[in-house]
């Protein structure tokens, strides 16, 4: 497999052997991206695409809407997110809308407290140098960056029976720590590489101007390293919205997340497809749309520090 | 994890020497005194109030929590006045320190003093001191070991996610058309919620009768495609969700290398006359071996984690094939509410992480100086 095919492109001589190696590569090429592109996309379209299906085009495998099957509204209505049924008042919907909210709760707060806490942290440890006992620099970032190695069964009982006593259980904030706690690693690792390619002379030139460490940070340092910010913004949000197992264990009714309704329908529903497709494309939704918005940034992001 | 040279830039700014006087000094070694009284103070009433030994206190442990914040702040606060300049520098770290201090540092100590515990939380008799007794059970566990044997089979899946998470990077930095709609597509299922992913592939795409999985599979030939009947083809599917979510994760981290990798190196391989496979092996993936390793120890670290979709699909069935260590202790306190030992076989899970990862890490530097 030729890696940088634009070596390939300026052939001088047309010869038949080489135009068919050109061809025969880029068929390879342009097949392994169909392919994978499809096997990524297909259980979204089967998921999006069976929310709007009967039973009978489930049962038959129906797959092309208005070719072999109806759309119908059936999934959302069961949901009460249906044109006719929005304006309607519906308990399944209530539940669902609450839900929704409090995993956008969780999810936003975990990622900005992480973004605030690890911003600060990473560009503190990629400028000066500190002693905190025997711990210097490298161990504080080691220090950090470790915590991404607990696994959630370590944590999750010792939170159990503290946010027992703190009286946190099934709160949002409570949810928020544990959520910071799991991608501020991440967060630390992707912005100290950042701060790292920000050449330090632009600190210095606003020292000398009269600014305040905390006024070069904020105001200088802060907006060179937005794409690694928006990068490490979005990883955070997809791991926090997406999270289950301390959901599932530390709330009960008002801070459910979206993640553990799923989860909960999943076997009492049994064979009502068309909801439980509804259900998991309106849970998948927000994400996705970011995605597609911000897809650019995630790259952009790690590509300046994180990974050289 | 991160790279491991050391930061190239730590720098010390020209800053004019900062005269803290002495009554500052004062003030500030005041504030975090008073703090540090109001902590231990509450933490000490509230303890003696729960052991019983005396009859006022709090409802909760709540004040303790707001002592620790106050004593935070107080503390940021006694190094600017006490430190000046050197002061609003540590304040930098200070905030995310003393956060991994108070939820992953004390949790993960307060985690080492449950495990010896006989905890059993629907029992009427509360929390016993057991010694080693959990540790003991453990050895005798057969499920536990199993699933830590599948933990084996499900990081040695890591490389193959690897190799093919390499080879779709090296498509998608291919001059191609329509790049960034291939990028999207590519990344989408890394967005998605392990536990939508278990419904919409586990338990809809795969089902046995109206699944269009299992509709190829008998196109294809295999009469009764169930995918979650006997143990490898079980282990198989839930590692290939697995995958399929995780493996953009790994193409987004190898296509930021790819294009941080110079043109001009690139190039003078190819005006060697290598040809593409030569210049890969040559070129391409030595340079590529410090990405490619941060890759697979994330990859590896989440792998250990594993636990949503079992959890939601199998339930570690059947006959635990595809349990993981997590989801395994996750239905010893769902099911058997023993906290105690659940949480000695997270802590026994944690020691073999450090000391996996630790190898990977020599394993990996000695392999990278072989090889470049």
């Amino acid at each position: 497999m030729a890696i940088s095919p634009e070596l390939d492109e300026p052939v001088v001589v047309r010869d038949p052997m080489r135009t068919a190696r050109v061809a025969l590569y880029r068929l390879l090429v342009y097949g392994g991206l169909i392919f994978w592109a499809f096997v990524s996309l297909a259980p979204i379209y089967w998921t999006v695409s069976t929310s709007f299906k009967a039973a009978v085009d489930v049962t038959r495998g129906h797959l092309i809407p208005w070719v072999n099957f109806q759309p119908r509204w059936i999934g959302w209505r069961s949901l009460g997110l249906s044109p006719n049924t929005i304006f309607e008042v519906s308990t399944p919907r209530a539940q669902f809308i609450s839900r929704f909210e409090n995993s956008t709760i969780v999810a936003i707060g975990a990622s900005l407290l992480a973004l605030v806490l690890g911003a600060c942290a990473a560009y503190g440890l990629s400028r000066f140098r500190y002693r905190f006992g025997p711990m210097r620099n490298t161990d504080l970032l080691f220090f950090f960056v470790s915590q991404l190695i607990l696994p959630p069964v370590v944590l999750a009982l010792p939170f159990l029976v503290l946010y027992k006593e703190l009286a946190l259980l099934d709160t949002h904030i409570g949810l928020i720590f544990v959520y910071t706690l799991t991608v501020l690693p991440i967060v630390i690792w992707i912005m100290r590489d950042q701060f790292n390619s920000i050449p330090m002379d632009l600190d210095e030139a606003a020292l000398v101007d009269g600014l305040s460490v905390w006024g070069v940070f904020y105001r200088i340092i802060l907006p060179i390293a937005l794409p690694g910010l928006v990068a490490a913004f979005i990883l955070s949000l997809v791991l926090t919205w997406n999270e289950y197992f301390f959901a599932a264990l530390l709330t009960a009714t008002n801070a459910k997340t979206l993640p553990v309704m799923v989860a909960s329908q999943t076997g009492s529903q049994g064979i009502n497809w068309w909801s439980m497709a509804a259900l998991s494309t309106a849970a998948i939704a927000p994400l996705v749309v970011v995605g597609i918005v911000l897809e650019r940034y995630i790259v952009k992001g790690l590509a300046t520090g994180a990974v050289k | 994890m991160t790279n491991p040279s050391p930061p190239t830039r730590e720098g010390e700014f020209v800053v004019p020497p900062d005269e803290v006087p002495a009554g500052r000094k004062t003030t500030g070694r005041i504030i975090l005194w008073a703090a540090s009284l109001l902590l231990v103070g509450l933490a000490l009433v509230q303890t003696l109030y729960a052991a019983g030994a005396i009859a006022f206190g709090f409802a909760t442990w709540r004040p303790v929590l707001y002592a620790y914040g106050v004593w935070g702040v107080a503390l940021g606060v006694g190094q600017v006045l006490t430190r000046g300049e050197k002061g609003y520098r540590a304040l930098f770290v200070l905030p995310a320190a003393l956060f991994t201090l108070a939820v992953a540092v004390f949790p993960t100590l307060f985690a080492l003093y449950i495990a010896t515990l006989d905890w059993n939380l629907s029992s009427v008799s509360g929390p016993h001191f057991a010694g080693l007794d959990n540790f003991i059970q453990m050895f005798h566990d057969a499920y536990y070991w199993n699933a830590l044997g599948n933990m084996l089979y499900y990081l040695a899946a890591v490389f193959v996610e690897y190799a093919i998470a390499f080879a779709l990077a090296l498509l998608l930095n291919a001059e191609i058309r329509a790049r960034k709609f291939f990028r999207v597509a590519f990344l989408l299922p890394f967005m998605l919620s392990p536990v939508a992913v278990s419904w919409m592939i586990g338990k809809s795409l795969m089902e046995y009768r109206f699944g269009p999985a299992a509709r190829l599979a008998r196109d294809l030939g295999w009469q009764t495609p169930a995918f979650f009947a006997d143990p490898w083809t079980a282990w198989l599917s839930i590692e290939a969700m697995d995958a399929w979510m995780w493996i953009p994760f790994m193409v987004i981290l190898l296509l930021a290398g790819l294009q941080g990798l110079s043109r001009e190196v690139l190039e003078a391989a190819k005006v060697d006359g290598a040809s593409g496979w030569q210049a890969f092996w040559r070129v391409i993936f030595p340079l590529m071996l410090p990405v490619s390793i941060t890759t697979v120890m994330i990859r590896v670290i989440f792998k250990f984690k594993l636990a949503d979709i079992v959890i939601n699909v199998t339930s570690g069935g059947p006959g635990g094939a595809t349990d993981t260590v997590s989801s395994f202790i996750y239905r010893v306190y769902r099911d058997r509410s023993n906290v105690g030992y659940g949480t000695a076989l997270a802590i026994f899970y944690l020691v073999l992480i450090i000391a996996l990862l630790l190898f990977l890490l020599k394993w990996s530097n000695r392999f990278r100086r072989n090889v470049t």
